[in-house]
């Protein structure tokens, strides 16, 4: 795979930073791809504006920051405003339907799904919509195999919830493949 | 950076395979080399050192002590060394002050340790979430009086479980401190570990007295090949450990003979062996019109502009530090012979820039590329000043 720049933004909370180092985490551990995973540091864990970047490459990654992304994940409305002026020319938006309305016009392709919805629908967690995401993402664009993925959410995640984890995650891809990118 | 491992479509997950924070390499490091005693005061961006070490230092048996702060940490380790034990303590710059008094009682009494600086925005509390490499000047001179120290450092995850390896082996090799100086970028950014196999890396052992129970042991006399055995505290032997200058048994001394000769020798051990001391890489460098001087994770920045200006067909390359001090000098001056030009890329004000002057046979074609607001340093900064310097505008 050819160098891809992800960039995670969302809410103190809603678990975009995990979901940033599951994926990472899943191509360097089970695809030999490097990776890294750098984020913004602050008292966010509750609330506040969160962002981590992704870096997935065959080749060696030095500068680990995503000025430039092709992959722009956004879970709310602020994050959205934010960081939507960085995406690369024929990059993917993904958005949260519930959370975030695209009112901006950019050179790429918005797509927004209803995850938060869906995962409220039929889980009923709302603790598993960061994994939705990722299924969703996949879903879209392998990007990394989905087997790898909930290989390190089974190393990561408590036994009692690896289903439920696994449940979101295949309800977010059944989501994202209706807009195969 | 390691070489990406291809893999087959069935891929197994390999134990030694990890995808971490450069603070997890870092204990991975110390856990190679033996570590069995830390003390700590958690700092951030250094918490996830003793975090870790908190958990995996009791599973091997090793002890791990949360101390009341950073002065009785590094104490703490001091004490433990001197009893046989390979010791590490890690904080970030306000910390790392609190240290130095103790630092400099470890220099004069030649106990081994490893101290790890994960560098954020100084001064005093500074910014303790973002990054800066402001603390070189403070690893060299940060304690009082003449002394050498060595400081080493990384800019990725396997650097920086080779470097700390190497920290624990200096440190035992020269009886000395060994100083870590890691920054928040490295501290808590994810990439790929591999761990190497047990053995594949050389560890150095604490050199032991031969001398038997109840002969007169010499903490301070030194062998042939100017080491000094040591001899676990409260074990076989009686002797006097004090950080006034000293004689042979370890007692205090104002001879003026005693004290030249102990400073000549704190100094001249780590100062002649400079060379066997120097670790770096080169990137790009062969031929290269343009030298950019870089360490830790600034280094990231430079090697990735320098990759991209090579494919562009300007000669760039990029001599990485990983021993900061003492400073290879010798090293740099080779390396900027025939440069047009040398830019110094830190995030910092200039202090190994000031080093770099000092030693090149140009110091005017020297240049700092920085970036002091708490940001890393990115491949844009650095190619701004590059084209000033070539003449081409920005």
């Amino acid at each position: 795979m050819k160098r891809t720049r992800f960039v995670f933004s969302g809410s103190g909370g809603q678990g975009v930073i995990t979901a940033a180092i599951i994926l990472a985490e899943a191509a360097v551990i089970y695809e030999g791809m490097n990776a890294t995973q750098t984020q913004s540091y602050g008292a966010a864990a509750r609330g506040g504006a969160t962002k981590s970047d992704v870096i997935i490459s065959d080749q060696p990654i030095y500068y680990p920051e995503v000025n430039q992304a092709n992959i722009l994940v956004c879970l709310t409305q602020e994050a959205y405003i934010n960081y939507s002026s960085i995406i690369r020319p024929g990059g993917l938006v993904l958005t949260d339907s519930k959370f975030v309305i695209t009112t901006k016009k950019v050179d790429a392709k918005q797509i927004e799904v209803p995850m938060y919805d869906s995962v409220m629908e039929k889980i009923k967690k709302p603790i598993v919509f960061n994994i939705c995401m990722l299924g969703a993402l996949l879903g879209i664009t392998e990007f990394v195999k989905p087997t790898s993925v909930m290989e390190v959410i089974k190393s990561n995640v408590p036994k009692d919830f690896i289903e439920m984890n696994q449940n979101a995650f295949e309800l977010g891809m059944e989501l994202g493949a209706q807009y195969n990118h | 950076m390691t070489d990406n491992i291809k893999t087959d479509e069935n891929v197994i997950k390999t134990n030694n395979i990890k995808f971490v924070q450069g603070n997890e390499a870092c204990v991975e490091g110390a856990l190679y080399a033996g570590i069995n005693f830390f003390a700590g005061y958690p700092i951030t961006p250094s918490t996830e050192i003793a975090e870790l070490l908190s958990k995996r230092l009791p599973e091997k048996g090793g002890k791990f002590i949360q101390m009341e702060d950073e002065i009785a940490s590094m104490c703490a380790i001091i004490g433990a060394s001197l009893t046989g034990h390979k010791v590490m303590t890690a904080t970030s710059g306000p910390g790392f002050s609190l240290k130095q008094e103790a630092l400099g009682y470890a220099c004069m009494a030649e106990i081994p340790c490893v101290v790890v600086d994960v560098q954020r925005g100084g001064p005093s509390t500074g910014n303790p979430t973002h990054v800066s490499q402001g603390d070189i000047y403070q690893a060299r001179w940060g304690t009082h009086g003449d002394h050498a120290i060595i400081a080493l450092t990384a800019s990725n995850h396997q650097d920086v479980f080779e470097i700390t390896v190497d920290a624990f082996n200096l440190a035992e090799t020269y009886r000395t401190p060994v100083i870590l100086l890691f920054d928040e970028v490295i501290g808590h950014m994810r990439e790929k570990l591999v761990i190497p196999e047990q053995g594949k890396l050389p560890i150095v052992d604490r050199l032991r007295t031969s001398v038997k129970k109840g002969v007169d042991y010499h903490p301070y006399l030194p062998r042939e090949d100017g080491r000094l055995p040591m001899s676990d505290f409260g074990g076989e032997h009686r002797y006097n450990v004090t950080g006034l200058f000293h004689d042979m048994w370890g007692f205090p001394s104002n001879n003026p003979k005693v004290v030249r000769e102990l400073l000549h020798h704190l100094i001249d051990k780590i100062d002649n062996n400079a060379h066997a001391i120097t670790r770096y890489k080169e990137h790009y460098l062969e031929g290269a019109e343009y030298v950019l001087i870089s360490y830790g994770s600034s280094a990231r920045s430079a090697i990735h502009l320098a990759k991209n200006r090579r494919e562009r067909g300007e000669k760039v390359g990029v001599l990485e530090l990983q021993s900061i001090w003492p400073f290879p000098e010798a090293l740099v001056r080779e390396k900027c012979a025939n440069a047009k030009a040398v830019i110094v890329v830190e995030m910092n004000m200039g202090q190994v820039m000031k080093e770099v002057k000092a030693c090149v046979d140009n110091p005017s074609k020297v240049f700092l590329a920085n970036r002091i607001d708490n940001k890393l340093i990115t491949p844009t900064n650095i190619k701004t000043l590059l084209r000033m310097i070539q003449g081409r505008g920005v």
